[in-house]
């Protein structure tokens, strides 16, 4: 598995895609730095486009190496290899490039003005967090759509149609299920309703940092103790990683009953 | 004959105010009267001491611990303590009660004041007196702690008060006023009681370079006070933050309200308060900024609102506001509105969130800044949706909302936001 993962690493270092992901993020920290002057705001505008711009890209990446990639996956297994360590491999190895081109974008220009020596650094830390995480769980997202689609086309459209859902739609669906149902109480669903789904999820550690003196607003017990202690936090990152999890087991499962 | 009978006149005269100097230099000379208390003098406790003394003595206390109470003191006296002496109330009831004018307690350490639920029970009490003056005193296991009753024309002067509160109904205020008039509070540090200063039906008093932190509810609590200045005050982490009520003609200016966070948790509270001057406050983290309800008339200028929940939520029967040059700065929401209407007026405010441009290069925005958010409203009616916050398609439904306003109050504007943060 290590192998492949190294070869489709490499193989991806090579490719054009990579260094473009690179340099949008190094552009976009150093244009916020250099406009903001100002280390917080600038994060807090990452955040913004991290949550919509990382899962985005995770998943049309994933799903384009996976159906160019095809015909020397087919290569691969006819030689005397593990199904999982094939398909694990070329998944951990978009993921980690990915991560790499993300952090490396974005971490150049805040180290080079000074993140280490100001007090958002935690801010920050949780900002490439949450982007490590998302680029993992939509990029395993991507391997099980384009593994259950033979076609090139529909596999694109259903990866799109995944991000739009889970971006924007699925939001406007639970801000209106809790307008409905706005005379009962509500804190149980809302906060199982942001577990659901990893963008809301990452949102919301987000939030704990940013907005915490807004989130404690509001009276319900579940509410406060989800948001006033270190329960959230340790909730949140646990519900992202089973949303890597669980996808990955599926890759494992749909790869080893696949026809080729 | 006519010139010795004048001479005779201003001998007369010269006799008469030699009488006043001897008469005078009497008074200066029991004035300077000076009793010393400690375990191994004459004097050994200080109510004995205060009943021996004459009107304008000084009594000093050395450094010791004295298990008394009740003490009154009723001629003009002044009480110094030499290296914070101890006065333990041992929990009976009050300590200090001053019913004389022209009363100076300076540097005693007072604990155990008695709780009770009938009397309000106090460190130092003055009532009914003029000219007095509390200065470095540092009282701690209290229950009420300075408290001013009809008294007028003091100071409280850089005292520290600690308490140990837990719960509203069992607990005292630090400095309380009723019925004061012309006090003077200055530089005193009040933590973990229920009210850190409070005034009641208390006129003319400025607060001014005191701290107060950790209070139970308020840090700073006006009831019925008029024409009162708080100023450079530092409010932090209260239970409720600051509230003002029913108050007219207050000045409150440069203090800083930090992290009071709670579901009814305020930097300030304002209700029914008219013709107010709020300047160059900050306001920082706090759950809500400023709380307005039926407030007139009030000028809200040059204050900075940073990282608050709510920069300002303005709950109705609010008219003739006028808010200029505050900066707001990264707020979850800058104001929030329950109504369509609006009768206040936002002008040259610095906007963190605007997005507008400035083609003319004069500092102001061309186009008009709507700090009221769709989702703003939303979270008024349906207080969990604050889990949605900063979400895309809250962004898009705010986005289309400030492209045709119709939740939201469609007349306020900034009409000349500012592109750059006032210092």
């Amino acid at each position: 598995m290590l192998k492949i993962l190294k070869y489709s690493f490499y193989d991806l270092m090579r490719s054009r895609w990579s260094y473009v992901y690179f340099l949008f993020y190094l552009l976009l920290g150093t244009v916020l730095l250099f406009l903001n002057n100002d280390l917080s705001k600038a994060i807090i505008t990452l955040m913004n486009v991290i949550i919509v711009l990382v899962p985005l890209i995770g998943t049309i990446f994933g799903v384009m190496y996976y159906y160019n990639s095809k015909e020397f996956t087919e290569l691969l297994l006819a030689q005397p290899l593990k199904r999982n360590a094939i398909f694990l491999g070329q998944y951990l190895g978009v993921s980690l490039s990915l991560t790499m081109s993300l952090v490396l974008g974005i971490g150049i220009p805040f180290i080079l003005y000074g993140i280490f020596r100001s007090d958002s650094i935690w801010n920050f830390s949780l900002l490439l967090v949450t982007g490590t995480f998302l680029t993992f769980i939509f990029t395993a997202l991507a391997f099980n759509i384009s593994l259950s689609n033979e076609n090139k086309i529909k596999g694109f459209g259903y990866a799109v149609l995944l991000w739009l859902f889970l971006a924007i739609i699925y939001d406007g669906i639970f801000l209106m299920s809790l307008l409905l149902f706005e005379d009962y109480p509500l804190d149980k669903l809302s906060l199982i309703g942001t577990m659901l789904n990893p963008i809301d999820l990452s949102r919301t550690l987000i939030l704990l940092k940013l907005d915490i003196s807004a989130l404690l607003g509001y009276t319900g017990a579940v509410f406060k103790k989800f948001f006033g202690t270190n329960f959230g936090l340790i909730i949140s990152i646990l519900m992202l990683s089973l949303w890597v999890f669980i996808p990955m087991l599926r890759i494992i499962f749909k790869s080893k009953k696949k026809d080729f | 004959m006519y010139i010795r009978c004048i001479r005779y006149r201003i001998t007369k005269f010269q006799k008469f105010l030699i009488t006043i100097l001897i008469i005078g230099i009497h008074t200066t000379a029991s004035y300077s009267n000076t009793l010393i208390v400690c375990k191994t003098c004459t004097h050994q406790t200080i109510t004995e001491t205060v009943n021996t003394a004459v009107a304008y003595d000084t009594i000093i206390i050395k450094k010791e611990t004295y298990k008394e109470y009740n003490i009154i003191i009723d001629k003009p006296l002044t009480l110094i303590g030499k290296n914070y002496p101890t006065i333990d109330g041992e929990r009976q009831g009050e300590i200090i009660t001053i019913v004389s004018d022209h009363v100076t307690i300076d540097g005693l350490f007072i604990i155990n004041v008695g709780t009770s639920y009938t009397e309000d029970y106090a460190a130092i009490r003055v009532k009914k007196s003029k000219d007095f003056v509390i200065q470095n005193v540092v009282l701690e296991k209290l229950f009420f702690g300075i408290y001013l009753e009809k008294a007028r024309d003091g100071k409280v002067y850089h005292n520290k008060i600690i308490g140990d509160a837990v719960e509203e109904y069992n607990s005292g205020n630090g400095i309380q006023l009723w019925y004061s008039k012309n006090i003077t509070i200055e530089h005193n540090f009040v933590q973990r009681v229920r009210d850190g200063i409070y005034l009641e039906f208390s006129d003319d008093c400025l607060i001014k370079n005191n701290v107060s932190s950790h209070n139970i509810r308020y840090g700073l609590h006006f009831m019925f006070s008029n024409k009162d200045t708080y100023e450079d005050n530092t409010f932090e982490k209260n239970g409720a933050g600051v509230a003002v009520m029913f108050s007219k003609k207050i000045k409150m200016s440069r203090n800083f309200f930090k992290e009071n966070w709670g579901s009814a948790s305020y930097g300030m509270l304002l209700k029914e308060i008219n013709d107010a001057e709020i300047s160059e406050n900050t306001f920082e983290e706090n759950t809500i900024g400023i709380n307005i309800e039926g407030s007139n008339r009030i000028q809200y200028t040059k204050n900075n609102f940073i990282n608050n929940g709510w920069a300002i939520k303005v709950r109705g029967a609010c008219y003739t506001n006028i808010f200029v040059q505050n900066n707001f700065l990264n707020n979850s929401f800058d104001i929030s509105y329950n109504s369509k209407l609006n009768d206040n007026i936002f002008n040259n405010n610095y906007w963190s969130k605007y997005t507008g441009y400035d083609l003319d290069k004069n500092g102001i925005g061309d186009v008009p800044y709507r700090p009221v958010k769709l989702f703003s409203y939303i979270v008024n009616r349906t207080p969990e949706t604050i889990i949605l916050l900063r979400s895309l398609f809250i962004d898009i439904l705010d986005f289309s909302e400030k492209v045709s306003p119709v939740f939201t109050p469609d007349k306020l504007l900034d009409h000349h936001p500012l592109i750059h943060k006032i210092e």
